[in-house]
């Protein structure tokens, strides 16, 4: 939960607590800027408040015509090392992307 | 003009042996050479690939000379995954990464002898509306240099304007088909949601995205649609409806058509000659038996901020899959403490570039604890409301028309400090995506400082062969198509 009460008029702390969420590591002035960006972003978007939506359910997405399910059937996969291929520290003779530790 | 021709002048040429494909494919790339250096519309050029499957085609023209697209050059937006051919979204997240599969649209224009000669430039995973936000630099406009192309397929749209190739895909999530194509004087599709498969498109937004074409004539992005449209087995939301011959709808007339006008919308900010020519090309669809009548989009004034609260939601989960571990770039961390987070944290704020990450940060927001239902949720109501404006709309109007953009291409830098004044330009085009709809942008004039203006049309869900009759039927009257810019091969 962040803990800040009014939506709009970010504070730097607020940017910082968002940036955590998304894995986002911000320099000084991103956070500065972003502040005020996101801030009259939202300040305009606030908008969409004022409309009366009272009983009107949620469309989260166009969804047409995908009544019908597909043949449960075993299909050929991406091929091991070339889903490998691209990771930055893949470890292709094991089969795994490599990681920093995690443990220990 | 010379240039590339149409798709089907080119296919035809091939398929009577009266061009060869190489021959076809050479004369791209000497305008690719020519004209790219001023535009910067390629991300990437894949000449030795493309010169080999043009001789290939040659050397088997039996076989493929009764594919619909034999031995056209394409251009590929550079969101959409090429097999063996690196895929940037214009980031420096994926400045290496080289897919191992192909995008069912791409593997669709191939299978019918289509010839991929590039990837074009675009805004940094498709955001943006003005190319500005490439990690690789901007793309230019043909029609004046000092001006955007529009965004995000802003490279497709410059190379297809240019006359390189005759055909380009593109992506559209809130007009990133529509807006640069409008802006560069050119035809850009938006197919009903679901039309096109979106397998092998980096998601942006995936209720909202949408693979499409991006050519200089109406009859080419039909043709263009025939080929990459329908069911997908790798893409459970592609729709199941049968692909019609969308060329076959091209009657050259607008007889019947009712088009709505959304006066009360269009009237409220559009530049002054853009409404005049959207008046023009309206009194042409009417003398090509069309009927004008009123419709109203009451909740059009809110769709810019339903669709910047739920495009950047779903981006903001979308882009998560960035990490720097199973594709991608990734910064070196110090170690210690907690060094698997720290590596996200630093690969991400590296590899995504300032829009991409403003968008994370408001999409991260407005899902979090305490906002969701004030902003997200309460956007996906509104959401319905647009929908439910549109289905009364088409009670009373076969297509809705209005300018794809209210403005002319602006200057490289003119809207780059503040974001939301970029986002407003959009005012027309995101409603189509929230509603699913598909719509077409089609050149309806000229400034009179030779800035292209673009004539949009709307469509019911599945009824692209309306607007693209209608959008035909203007074409062969008015004639914008004739008209080339300044950098043109």
């Amino acid at each position: 939960m962040l803990a800040f009460a009014m939506p709009v008029g970010f504070t730097r702390a607020q940017v910082d607590a968002i940036a955590a969420l998304a894995h986002l590591e911000l320099d000084e002035s991103e956070i500065d800027l972003f502040a005020r960006q996101l801030g009259d972003i939202l300040e305009y978007a606030r908008q969409v408040q004022q409309i009366d939506t009272a009983g009107v359910p949620p469309t989260s997405g166009i969804a047409i015509g995908h009544d019908r399910d597909r043949p449960d059937e075993e299909q050929p996969s991406l091929d091991r090392g070339e889903a490998l291929a691209n990771a930055p520290d893949g470890a292709p003779d094991a089969g795994l992307f490599r990681v920093p530790r995690v443990i220990g | 003009m010379s240039g590339a021709g149409t798709i089907r002048e080119l296919r035809d040429s091939v398929a009577s042996g009266a061009r060869s494909a190489l021959d076809i494919c050479q004369s791209t790339f000497e305008r690719i050479d020519a004209l790219d250096p001023a535009l910067h519309a390629f991300n990437t050029v894949t000449r030795e690939r493309a010169l080999r499957r043009a001789a290939a085609i040659d050397r088997d023209r039996a076989h493929w000379r009764d594919q619909p697209l034999v031995g056209v050059p394409v251009a590929i937006k550079d969101n959409l995954c090429t097999r063996g051919v690196r895929t940037t979204a214009s980031s420096r997240m994926l400045e290496s990464f080289v897919p191992p599969y192909d995008a069912t649209a791409v593997a669709r224009l191939e299978a019918a002898g289509a010839i991929v000669v590039g990837k074009t430039n675009c805004d940094e995973f498709a955001m943006g509306s003005s190319n500005e936000n490439s990690a690789w630099g901007p793309v230019r406009n043909p029609w004046a240099l000092d001006r955007i192309p529009g965004g995000s397929s802003g490279g497709s749209a410059a190379a297809v304007a240019a006359g390189i190739t005759p055909l380009a895909l593109g992506s559209d999530t809130g007009g990133s088909i529509r807006q640069p194509a409008a802006f560069c004087g050119i035809v850009g599709l938006k197919p009903t949601y679901g039309r096109v498969s979106r397998y092998g498109l980096l998601a942006f937004a995936s209720s909202l995205d949408q693979i499409g074409p991006l050519t200089r004539r109406v009859a080419d992005a039909a043709l263009a649609l025939t080929v990459i449209a329908g069911a997908d087995a790798a893409d459970a939301t592609s729709l199941r409806e049968p692909v019609p011959d969308y060329l076959a709808s091209l009657t050259g007339d607008a007889r019947g058509a009712r088009i709505g006008v959304p006066r009360r919308l269009v009237d409220g900010g559009v530049e002054a000659e853009v409404g005049a020519a959207l008046r023009k090309a309206l009194d042409v669809l009417v003398a090509r038996g069309a009927s004008l009548v009123d419709v109203d989009l009451p909740h059009a004034s809110a769709a810019i901020p339903v669709y910047y609260l739920v495009a950047t939601a779903e981006a903001s989960s979308n882009l998560a899959r960035y990490d720097g571990v199973r594709y991608g770039s990734r910064a070196a961390s110090d170690g210690g403490g907690d060094a698997l987070r720290a590596m996200y944290a630093r690969t991400r704020a590296q590899g995504f570039g300032a829009e991409v990450k403003r968008r994370i940060m408001l999409g991260t927001y407005v899902l979090s604890a305490g906002y969701y239902d004030a902003y997200y949720l309460k956007a996906q109501q509104v959401r319905t409301l647009i929908r439910r404006d549109y289905d009364e709309a088409f009670a009373r109007a076969d297509v809705v028309a209005m300018p794809t953009s209210p403005t002319a291409a602006f200057k490289l830098g003119e809207r780059a400090a503040d974001p939301l004044q970029m986002y407003l330009g959009d005012v027309f085009t995101v409603s189509a995506n929230l509603a699913g709809l598909p719509a077409i942008s089609v050149p309806c004039g000229l400034t009179s400082g030779g800035l292209p203006i673009g004539m949009q049309l709307t469509g019911r869900l599945f009824d692209e062969a309306t607007i693209l009759r209608v959008a035909d039927a203007y074409e062969r009257d008015a004639g914008w198509w004739r008209q080339s810019p300044p950098i043109h091969g």
